[in-house]
């Protein structure tokens, strides 16, 4: 299978999921059927390296099938987010056994990923996590609460934020162990077929090579990698998101007359349009730019990934709310696509860090260019 | 051979002394750390400089970090950063 190919797979699977989408939103979840289709076709962590069971496709590519799939439906962008978040840590800061024991179930889909990092008292600042993961007989001993974990509810393991001694670790916990309690989260504002559950580690015991790196990198590293990896994912979902609410609304003001005058004929909605489609073009140049950086492993990749997301995510919330406005009572009915774009756009401005934390972030990478060859 | 070994190595730690303040100064501006400060305890780095330094260490010296060079020991200082390319520099050539 050709990269080409792989892509028009992709975006043939992502038109027919768009006509789904919408019954998937109001029953609060994409079947699992659709699930392991998605497993199936190879649409998987497909930038993990062949030799462990990937694909090995670039950036790029991945960020393309991300946009295929967030024009169509934001939760089957999501599946690819978080199993693509776990498999990178894992490819990155595991050991060799982790990788070959991990990379090519999660790059087959055989086994579904989830990350569960936030908990009551620790959103934005995950160093205030509270799970504790405390050395015992046989390995570690898992306790605490996750809150918001994407395709928590149909997961079969999940990469645990916890504290050893007070030292931030990384830790694989299966969902079929004793202990762990799935509770589904549904009516929330968007990503509703997401699967979202909240998570109870009560004393789950997991054996020592389930810790991903060693005790004080869990957070810093492994987090953090899986983090960078998803903003990048979530950044190219929203291009996806903008531009299909470009072509929606674009499609519905060409269609749509009131006083005998089509809306696209009005300038304010030309304008709006013509607005829109630099938002959009520049939030796909921005991911563009971040996909290149990263695939030759620039330092600057990581902090521009930062930036793209932040864009994507604002131009996918800003589109989606005028293309709700030019759709008028019908953007606002249940059964609407821009309705939906628009409550999942919301949240793409807050998970994978929100706007304002990544404002700080990037200030400070503005401070430091300076200098800098780029 | 064994001297001029070592004086080779010495300043190549200099060097890699040298590129990582670099790094640290465009990172931190004002406040670069001694190279002997842990610059995670004083809190000088945001949550996104782990992986940045860790990325540039690798790209610059063209090595890999591997999880189990990811110890404390390694990364904490400057200096232990140094020590720590140095190590894996003379790894790589011993081994080709």
């Amino acid at each position: 299978m050709t990269a080409s190919t792989a892509l028009a797979d992709a975006v043939a699977f992502a038109r027919s999921a768009r006509e789904e989408a919408g019954g998937w939103d109001r029953r609060g979840a994409i079947p699992t059927d659709v699930l392991d289709a998605v497993a199936g076709a190879g649409f998987l962590a497909v930038d993990v390296p062949a030799e462990h069971g990937g694909l090995g496709r670039s950036p790029a590519e991945l960020g393309e099938l991300c946009a295929a799939f967030g024009g169509a439906c934001s939760a089957l962008r999501g599946l690819v987010t978080v199993q693509g978040m776990v498999a990178a840590a894992v490819l990155r800061w595991g050991d060799r056994e982790q990788r070959a024991r991990w990379l090519p179930a999660l790059a087959s889909g055989a086994r579904r990923a989830a990350f569960a990092a936030t908990e009551p008292g620790a959103g934005t600042d995950l160093s205030a996590a509270t799970t504790s993961a405390t050395p015992t007989v046989g390995g570690l001993r898992v306790r605490g609460r996750k809150l918001w974990v994407t395709f928590g509810a149909v997961a079969d393991v999940y990469l645990v934020l916890a504290a050893l001694d007070g030292k931030p670790v990384a830790v694989l916990v299966e969902a079929d162990r004793a202990g762990v309690t799935v509770e589904p989260i549904g009516g929330q504002l968007g990503m509703r077929a997401a699967h979202l559950a909240n998570l109870r580690f009560d004393d789950v015991v997991v054996p020592q090579e389930n810790l991903v790196g060693a005790p004080g990198f869990g957070l810093s590293h492994v987090v953090a990698t899986a983090l960078d990896h998803g903003r990048f994912t979530v950044a190219w979902g929203c291009v996806g998101l903008a531009e299909a609410c470009l072509d929606l609304a674009a499609a519905h003001v060409g269609r749509r007359s009131q006083g005998g005058v089509r809306l696209a004929e009005h300038e304010t909605v030309r304008a709006l349009l013509g607005r829109d489609l630099v938002e959009a073009s520049a939030a796909r140049r921005l991911c563009e730019h971040a996909a290149e950086l990263r695939a030759r492993a620039d330092a600057d990749a990581i902090a521009e990934t930062v930036l793209a997301k932040y864009a994507a995510a604002r131009a996918a919330s800003a589109l989606s709310e005028h293309a709700v406005q030019l759709h008028g009572a019908a953007g606002c009915a249940q059964d609407s696509t821009v309705g939906r774009f628009f409550r999942d756009a919301k949240v793409m401005r807050i998970i994978e860090g929100a706007d304002e934390p990544a404002e700080l972030r990037l200030g400070e990478y503005a401070l430091r260019r300076p200098g800098r060859s780029r | 051979m064994v001297n001029q070994r070592s004086t080779r190595s010495e300043t190549a730690v200099d060097e890699v002394v040298d590129e990582i303040r670099t790094f640290f100064s465009s990172a931190v501006g004002e406040g670069v750390p001694h190279p002997d400060d842990d610059y995670f305890a004083l809190g000088l780095v945001n949550s996104l400089f782990a992986l940045e330094l860790v990325t540039h260490v690798e790209r610059t010296f063209g090595l890999t970090v591997e999880v189990e060079d990811l110890d404390l020991d390694n990364f904490r200082t400057m200096n232990r950063i140094a020590r720590f390319v140095r190590h894996k520099l003379s790894e790589t050539s011993g081994g080709s």
